[in-house]
């Protein structure tokens, strides 16, 4: 498969640009927060509840809140049917992005409770990770859960031998490589990285400038996505 | 914690009753604004999202080739899972369906399977497999009365639903063969006043509720008592009349155009 010809994508996209992302802050009532997001071809939707008591409790810590992440695919998300319920794929993102987003929850603030992600993938075209970590962390301001930072992710990788920013479906699957990472844009942290694929040295580093360039990119966008909502009510 | 404030509020509510009115001020027959929107899930081969008031629900239908029952091998085979996500209510939680999102999937299977809504004997394929279709249903938001989003929005994924024909080899796609439009209508009896599209709090202090589905014709292709209060013969009849006169109400709104050609 061909995927780079004069300079441009399988979609025309450059190689360092993103696919068009849309942010909805508060898309569902009973959430203390949500987001929709659309991320290109994916469509996802994150609920945040909490802080609130721990069930079942011997889960609970004595000095701070934990954090629970779930990452669930709608079984119509995809192209071949998926049967509902956790698979071993989504039970290694949900603990990934789990992971991503806990370093900047202020969790000693709430001990003995429980802050839940909820994340459903309504239609997917590959880096739904990234789009769920996306609207996950808008969620999370949106519910006035109290964090060092906002983080923003996104997915690089290598299509004939380019480094690319953002990977469609079939980047993705016939690609040579895949590496979503997530990071805090305003400290340089980053708290996810994984890579399928064979990246040189070299390759590996141009990758994770340019993944720094697009997350840079999303954090202006969802921190206009949250200044948008609120904006409105400050003034009230 | 919501169980708590709805007992708080029974009072309040049952008061309100008594002089015909509700608490967000509709009428007792009326619904909350519903909205349908059609074919915002690509990968689905239908899809339809309905918000009634706050309640949002998502359906996608899904075709594929399959092996018929052995008992009907000239008729397609329908699926119906609903999924009450933990994103959509605080009382959700994680894990296998439990017998809430089982009883929403069968009265969702019930209305569009006994009414006859896919014509079953269209689906099958040259050689000898037919079509299954599943049709699932995402809660998003529960505000209220489940049955009657999902039941509409799985009636407006079939409609909106094409079988992907051409991607397994049997010639071009065609439209899903849908010959009656089945609509569910919820009540619940709080000191003897009906109401029609309970909302959260009117649904969790009611002791039971009663869901009808009925056809073109006003012909019943479903019904389900759910709850442990009771309903006398006379109350029973007067749901029924009433539920029946609004799903004409709520088709016509929504699947005019298709149902008259």
């Amino acid at each position: 498969m061909e995927f780079m010809k004069n300079g441009k994508r399988i979609d025309d996209r450059l190689p360092n640009e993103l696919r068009p992302i849309k942010f909805e802050v508060g898309a569902l009532e009973r959430a203390d927060g949500s987001c929709y997001v659309e991320h290109g071809g994916n469509k996802v939707i994150a609920a945040v509840y909490g802080p609130r008591a721990v069930h079942p409790r011997h889960l609970q810590e004595a000095n701070r809140a934990i954090i629970r992440y779930r990452y669930n695919m709608a079984s119509f998300s995809v192209e071949e049917r998926k049967r509902p319920g956790p698979d071993r794929r989504s039970v290694e993102i949900s603990k990934v992005s789990r992971e991503a987003i806990d370093p900047v929850i202020i969790k000693e603030f709430y001990p003995r409770s429980t802050i839940d992600i909820f994340v459903e993938i309504l239609q997917a075209d590959a880096g739904t990770r990234s789009a769920g970590i996306n609207a996950a962390s808008v969620a999370l301001a949106d519910a006035g859960v109290p964090m060092r930072g906002l983080i923003s992710s996104c997915a690089v990788g290598k299509v004939d031998e380019t480094v690319v920013l953002d990977l469609v479906k079939e980047e993705d699957n016939y690609g040579q490589a895949d590496m979503p990472i997530a990071m805090d844009v305003r400290t340089g942290e980053v708290t996810l990285l994984q890579m399928d694929g064979h990246l040189t040295l070299d390759e590996f580093e141009q990758a994770l400038e340019l993944g720094k360039i697009g997350c840079a990119s999303i954090a202006e966008m969802q921190r206009e996505a949250l200044i948008q909502k609120y904006r409105g009510e400050e003034n009230e | 914690m919501n169980d708590v404030i709805a007992e708080i509020r029974k009072d309040y509510i049952y008061g309100l009753a008594k002089r015909s009115e509700r608490a967000d001020g509709r009428a007792l027959d009326e619904y909350r604004p519903i909205q349908v929107e059609v074919g915002l899930i690509d990968k689905a081969e239908g899809s339809a999202r309905v918000k009634i008031g706050n309640t949002q629900i998502l359906v996608g239908v899904k075709l594929q080739p399959g092996e018929p029952f052995a008992d009907a091998p000239d008729t397609g085979v329908i699926i119906t899972n609903v999924e009450l996500v933990p994103l959509a209510s605080p009382s959700f939680e994680p894990g296998p369906p439990n017998e809430n999102a089982i009883e929403l999937a069968r009265v969702v299977d019930r209305g569009v399977r006994e009414s006859g809504a896919i014509d079953l004997s269209q689906l099958t394929l040259p050689d000898g497999k037919v079509w299954i279709v599943f049709i699932d249903v995402h809660v998003l938001d529960h505000d209220g009365n489940l049955i009657d989003a999902s039941a509409l929005g799985a009636l407006a994924a079939l409609v909106n639903a094409k079988k992907p024909s051409e991607r397994y080899g049997y010639g071009p796609d065609e439209a899903l063969p849908i010959k009656e439009y089945p609509i569910a209508v919820t009540a619940v009896d709080l000191d003897g006043e009906i109401m029609l599209d309970p909302s959260l709090d009117e649904e969790t202090i009611a002791s039971s509720r009663l869901t009808v589905i009925s056809g073109l014709q006003g012909t019943l292709a479903g019904m389900q008592k759910s709850g442990t209060g009771t309903l006398s013969t006379e109350e029973i009849a007067r749901i029924v009349k009433l539920a029946s006169s609004k799903a004409m109400q709520i088709r016509e709104e929504f699947f005019g155009g298709s149902t008259d050609g």
